[in-house]
Parts: structure tokens; C-alpha cells; sequence
């Protein structure tokens, strides 16, 4: 990639609000092409809002998102949907569509964005519900199907036209750990044949470590960005201290926690308590 | 040693006090079930005089036989009265147990200002925050009418998004399936409408008359407003209800993702269909209810060839299209009321529950400032 290509996805100084209370602000960061990218903080930190405004879901209260250097957040109409066309999403329940069965599902954006014969679009659908293993559950509709299930069938909708942006809410919570270790492996998988960019929100530590290239960590107590890079380098590395708990999972071992009374140590939650 | 205060049955709690340290004894049985349990208010006195506050607060629980979370429930209570009063909390007083668990409870701070304040407002201050609310509503009522036009707009250019399958089902589910409930309250309607305009007509010995009554009331108001409100009930509020429950399952938000215009995809074959099956339903309304003022007219005695005379005599073809023209507006003004409170709906079932409620209720509001206003327009134009 030469280098004075803009980053793929670059967000400038963004702030995020819901009326006058701010989630966010001042994030300013680049997602390379190719990279498979965290967005990981505690709750309430606006990971999915950050998300949102990435997908153009929600306006920021100030700064911008710009795709190949292109201002996203100030286009017009035409040149939004044309970004649009680029990116996959998969939402934190799924969202499919109801009254859709999963192949019908699946089939939309193909059917709305592209000229191709039914007959390939059948055979897309079935490829991508078999890669995230549902094959067999076409004419199922989502009611009747459980919410795991509905999860993948909403990431085969995702890579339908085989984007070159994903952006995954939430991608493993409620999936068993062998499910979780699969998807860990597809989103390695695309990135690694296709060359997708994958932005996932999540708190599984497990799925951060194996995939994610780069992650950024925002802290509630800040309300900004609390750390910035490759997990593994954070986790040992990082001046914030909430970021160093997240990662380690709150492990004592650096942070004793003590017993004012008698000195004895105890293993709590994260914060520490003050009288 | 100063015994303070004892508690009513089986010595519960004893509450001593030596100097600055204040110890509680606790003994018996401290679970949900047990009674005469003491309430963490008991301590007040010990903490009425601002002089005199105890400076170390410990426990002792030897003689609790058995526990469960009322005890810790306690506990916190007598902490959160320490850190109030800046007394020392003496944790390892506690056995392990209680003491663990009541960590647990104190380790994350109280955030202070999280609670969301339900301020009362004086009514002034209240009309103030009514009128910002309705600035705030009408401008969303007016974007979503510009959408509606702009997809409109879109439609008759031949560029509009959206599913014909959508339209031909909802063709079917707003129209055809309300068939059997537009016969049952449109012949009611007709008959109703003839018990009481014979009342008054037959002393006057008018009784053919029920026909120009029947007709004309039917043709011009009853009909399409009958047809409105039924609708508006049916088919407003289903509408709310799926767009209500696609917004809160993140459908429409999926759509929005692809580029797709959530109007264009949902409103616009809503209103189609509305505008195509309103004008059906309400001749087949105003048919039924004639046919209902016809069935009481026979009753009365009156013959059926001279009621069918005088109502095609008094039901001309411009009654009939003021009725029918209306049935056009009120088709569009069900399916926008309808489609709009489902878009606006918020995040819970309860959201979903509410926005059917404020389609219904928008829907037949517009309906009858419409069917006013056309009252107005039609005898300007002598119609």
C-alpha cells in the first residue's frame, strides 16, 4: 500500500452526544485497509454508539468520519449510499428481518444492489449461510430459529456482497465457545482472502487477543480515548489503569486490594473502594 | 458500659456504647422471614447529637443462629450511616461470611448523579416545556411528510425502492380482510341510522324519506368515516405496531445500513395500498349501510321498489364523490399517522404499546379536521 493513501476509515476529533449528555469525546483515530480492528471499553463506554456513527446511523455532535479521505459525515445522499455499498454490518440481536425467511434474508442486498439471475444469487446465499454454518436452515424464518443461530444467519447477510468493511456489534456474545472460536476464525479467514477490514466491538478478551490488530480502549471515567494499539502491547504496557484491568480481566496482582481493618487482601470487582 | 437501647422480642439486637465506639450485638434468627427484626434506624440515637458521634462502630454476631440476606441488607444500612458520619466501619468485626459479602456490596461507589431527576415543574414552566416538545414534534411530523413527498415523488418517476409483494400483501390484509367487519358496523350503521330518522320522520308521515336520510348521510359523512376510524383502529395501529417493533429490533436500522430509504421500503407501500383500498372499502360501506336502511324501511312497511327510487333520486353522483373523495385523503392520512408513530416509536415494548395508542388516537384527530375542512370546500363549491 503506497504510502500516501489515506487510511481507509479515519475518524477526526469525533464527539458523541445524546442531547447534552456526552459519551465521547475527542476520538481521533485510522483503521488501515486490511486490519482487523477493536473498539473495546467498560458499559456505558458508547461502543455501539461509535459504531453507529461510523455506519452513519447517528450524527456526531462534532468532528468527522472520512472513508479513503472522502468526508462521510458531511456528504450528501448520493455519495453516503455509495459508501454505504462498502460496508457490512452485523448488529448486536441480529436484526434480520422478520417476515423474511434467512435466504430471503441473506438474498436482500443482493437482489436490491445487483443484476445477477436467481440462480447465482441461490447459490451465494447458500455459500455464505454455509460459512457461518446454517446450511439447511433456508426456509427458516428467524422467530423460529435461536438467537445464536440468528447471529450467524445475520453475518451471512453481512458479507453478502462481500464487503470491504465489516463491522461486527457484539459478534460473539450469547455464542457458545466453539461457535465464538469459529467466527474468531472466519473474520481471520475474510481478512486473510479477501482483504476485508473488520471493525468489531466486543469485550471478549479471548476474541481481542486472537484477532485484533490494533484496538482502542475507551474509558467511561474520561469520557475519551484511553488507549490506542495492539492489545497485547497495551495490556502490559499502558499508562491507563482501567485499560490494564480490562485486559487482564481484573485480576489481583495489580491492584491489592486490602482490608483497612487487618491489612488482609481480598479479591473484588474492579474499582477501588474508598471510605 | 452504657446499654443504649434493646429491641422488642428475643434481644436481637443490643446496641452498647463505651465512649467513642459503638458495638452491636446481634443474636437470633436475622433472615427475611424472621420477625421482629429490628430496622437500621434504631441507631439514630446514637447519632442524633453531632457532638457525640461514635468514632468506631464494630459488631458482634456470635449469637446469630441463622442468616440470610436481611443481615446484610442491615449491614449496609449501619454503613452507609458510617460513611455519612465519617465513623470508622470496623469490617473485621464481621465473620467471613457477612464480611465478604458486604464487601462485595461497598466496593463500587454510589454514583452520585446518575438518578434521572424528575423535576416538578410549576405549570407555567410546564406549558413552556409542552409548547418546546410540540416545536420539537411538529418539525418531525413536517420532515416525515417531506420524506413521504420526496418518495412519492420518487415513485412516479419510477425510481423508488421498495417491493410490489409488500403492496399487493398489504392490499390484501388492509382491504379484503376487512371486508367482514366494514359489513357487520356498515349495515349496523345504515340500520341505526333509520330507527332514528324514523323517529322523527313518521309523525310527519315522511317515512320514504329514511331513504334520502340513509342515503346521503351514508354517501357523504358515515361511510368514509366509519371507514376511517375502523381503519384507523385496524390497520393504523398494526402499522405502528410492525414499524414500532422492526424500530426496536434494529430492522429499520439494518435497511438504513444498505442505503435503502426506510420510507421508500415501508411507508411507501403502506400508503399505496391504503390509498387504493380506501375508496373500495368505503362504496362498499356506503352500499351495505343503504342496503341496512333499506332492510328497516321493509320492516316498516314501506315498498322496496319505492325506497330504491327515492334513494337513487336523492343519492346523486356528486354525493357519492364527496364521500369517495374523501376516502382518498383518509386512505394517505391512515397509513402516514399510522407509519409515523411506529418510526418515532421508542426503545420498549411499553414504546410499541404507546405508538399504536398515538396512531389511533393522531389518526382519527386528522381525520376529523380533514372531513371539517372538506366540509367547508364542498359547500363553497355547492357539491
Amino acid at each position: 500500500m503506497p504510502e500516501n493513501d489515506p487510511p481507509q476509515i479515519s475518524v477526526r476529533h469525533l464527539d458523541m452526544a445524546y442531547g447534552d449528555f456526552v459519551v465521547m469525546r475527542g476520538l481521533t483515530f485510522d483503521i488501515a485497509r486490511g486490519e482487523i480492528f477493536a473498539i473495546m471499553g467498560g458499559s456505558g463506554s458508547g461502543k455501539s454508539t461509535l459504531l453507529r456513527h461510523l455506519i452513519g446511523l447517528q450524527e456526531p455532535a462534532a468532528g468527522e468520519v472520512l472513508y479513503n479521505g472522502a468526508d462521510f459525515t458531511h456528504a450528501d445522499t448520493q455519495a453516503r449510499n455509495q459508501i454505504l455499498r462498502k460496508f457490512g454490518v452485523m448488529f448486536q440481536g441480529g436484526a434480520l428481518w422478520s417476515s423474511l425467511t434467512l435466504a430471503e434474508n441473506v438474498a436482500f442486498p443482493l437482489e436490491e444492489f445487483t443484476d445477477l439471475p436467481a440462480e447465482t444469487i441461490h447459490d451465494t446465499v447458500e455459500l455464505k449461510l454455509a460459512l457461518v454454518g446454517l446450511r439447511g436452515f433456508e426456509d427458516f424464518y428467524p422467530a423460529e430459529i435461536s438467537g445464536g443461530m440468528c447471529k450467524r444467519a445475520s453475518l451471512a447477510r453481512a458479507m453478502a456482497l462481500d464487503p470491504e468493511i465489516l463491522f461486527f456489534d457484539e459478534p460473539s456474545a450469547g455464542l457458545d465457545p466453539v461457535s465464538a472460536r469459529r467466527l474468531d476464525e472466519l473474520i481471520l479467514q475474510l481478512r486473510d482472502s479477501l482483504g476485508t477490514t473488520v471493525v468489531v466491538v466486543t469485550h471478549e478478551l479471548a476474541s481481542i487477543f486472537a484477532i485484533a490488530d490494533r484496538a482502542i480502549y475507551l474509558d467511561v471515567a474520561t469520557r475519551t480515548m484511553g488507549g490506542l494499539g495492539d492489545p497485547s502491547t497495551l495490556r502490559s504496557q499502558s499508562t491507563n489503569e482501567n485499560l490494564r484491568l480490562f485486559l487482564n480481566r481484573g485480576m489481583a496482582g495489580l491492584h491489592l486490594h486490602q482490608d483497612p481493618a487487618t491489612g488482609a487482601p481480598f479479591i473484588t470487582a474492579t474499582h477501588r473502594r474508598s471510605l | 458500659m452504657k446499654p443504649a437501647a434493646t429491641s422488642p422480642d428475643r434481644e436481637s439486637l443490643v446496641i452498647t456504647r463505651e465512649g467513642g465506639a459503638l458495638c452491636l450485638r446481634l443474636a437470633g434468627e436475622w433472615t427475611l422471614l424472621a420477625q421482629g427484626r429490628p430496622a437500621a434506624n434504631v441507631l439514630q440515637a446514637e447519632f442524633a447529637q453531632s457532638t457525640r458521634l461514635p468514632e468506631t462502630m464494630s459488631f458482634d454476631l456470635s449469637g446469630v443462629t441463622h442468616f440470610d440476606t436481611a443481615l446484610i441488607s442491615f449491614l449496609l444500612k449501619c454503613y452507609d450511616i458510617c460513611s455519612a458520619t465519617k465513623t470508622k466501619f470496623e469490617f473485621d468485626s464481621l465473620p467471613a461470611g457477612p464480611r465478604q459479602l458486604l464487601l462485595l456490596a461497598t466496593t463500587v461507589p454510589q454514583v452520585e448523579d446518575v438518578h434521572q431527576r424528575i423535576e416538578k415543574l410549576n405549570p407555567i414552566a410546564q406549558i413552556g416545556r409542552w409548547a418546546q416538545n410540540s416545536a420539537v414534534e411538529s418539525l418531525e411530523i413536517l420532515q416525515f411528510i417531506g420524506d413521504c413527498m420526496v418518495a412519492f415523488w420518487r415513485f412516479f418517476t419510477g425510481r423508488a425502492r421498495f417491493r410490489w409483494s409488500d403492496v399487493w400483501l398489504e392490499m390484501q390484509q388492509c382491504g379484503v380482510d376487512a371486508l367482514p367487519i366494514i359489513s357487520l358496523i356498515g349495515f349496523l350503521m345504515g340500520l341505526i341510522l333509520a330507527y332514528v330518522g324514523a323517529v322523527t320522520l313518521r309523525p310527519y308521515g315522511g317515512l320514504i324519506f329514511i331513504a334520502n336520510l340513509v342515503g346521503l348521510a351514508m354517501a357523504r359523512e358515515m361511510g368514509v368515516m366509519m371507514t376511517g376510524v375502523l381503519m384507523s383502529g385496524r390497520t393504523g395501529a398494526s402499522f405502528a405496531a410492525q414499524l414500532g417493533t422492526m424500530k426496536v429490533s434494529e430492522e429499520i436500522a439494518a435497511l438504513r445500513t444498505l442505503g435503502l430509504s426506510p420510507i421508500e421500503y415501508l411507508v411507501l407501500p403502506r400508503m399505496i395500498a391504503l390509498f387504493l383500498m380506501f375508496p373500495l372499502l368505503t362504496l362498499y360501506a356506503n352500499f351495505i349501510g343503504m342496503f341496512g336502511g333499506l332492510v328497516v324501511a321493509l320492516t316498516m312497511g314501506l315498498d322496496y321498489s319505492q325506497y330504491i327510487i327515492q334513494l337513487t333520486n336523492a343519492v346523486d353522483l356528486t354525493n357519492m364523490s364527496v364521500g369517495l373523495i374523501k376516502s382518498f385523503v383518509f386512505g394517505l392520512i391512515v397509513a402516514a399517522t399510522g407509519c409515523l408513530r411506529g418510526i418515532q416509536c421508542g426503545n420498549s415494548s411499553a414504546a410499541v404499546g404507546l405508538a399504536t395508542t398515538r396512531a389511533v388516537v393522531s389518526g382519527i384527530t386528522c381525520m376529523v379536521i380533514a372531513d371539517a375542512i372538506f366540509a367547508v370546500i364542498f359547500n363553497t363549491l355547492h357539491m
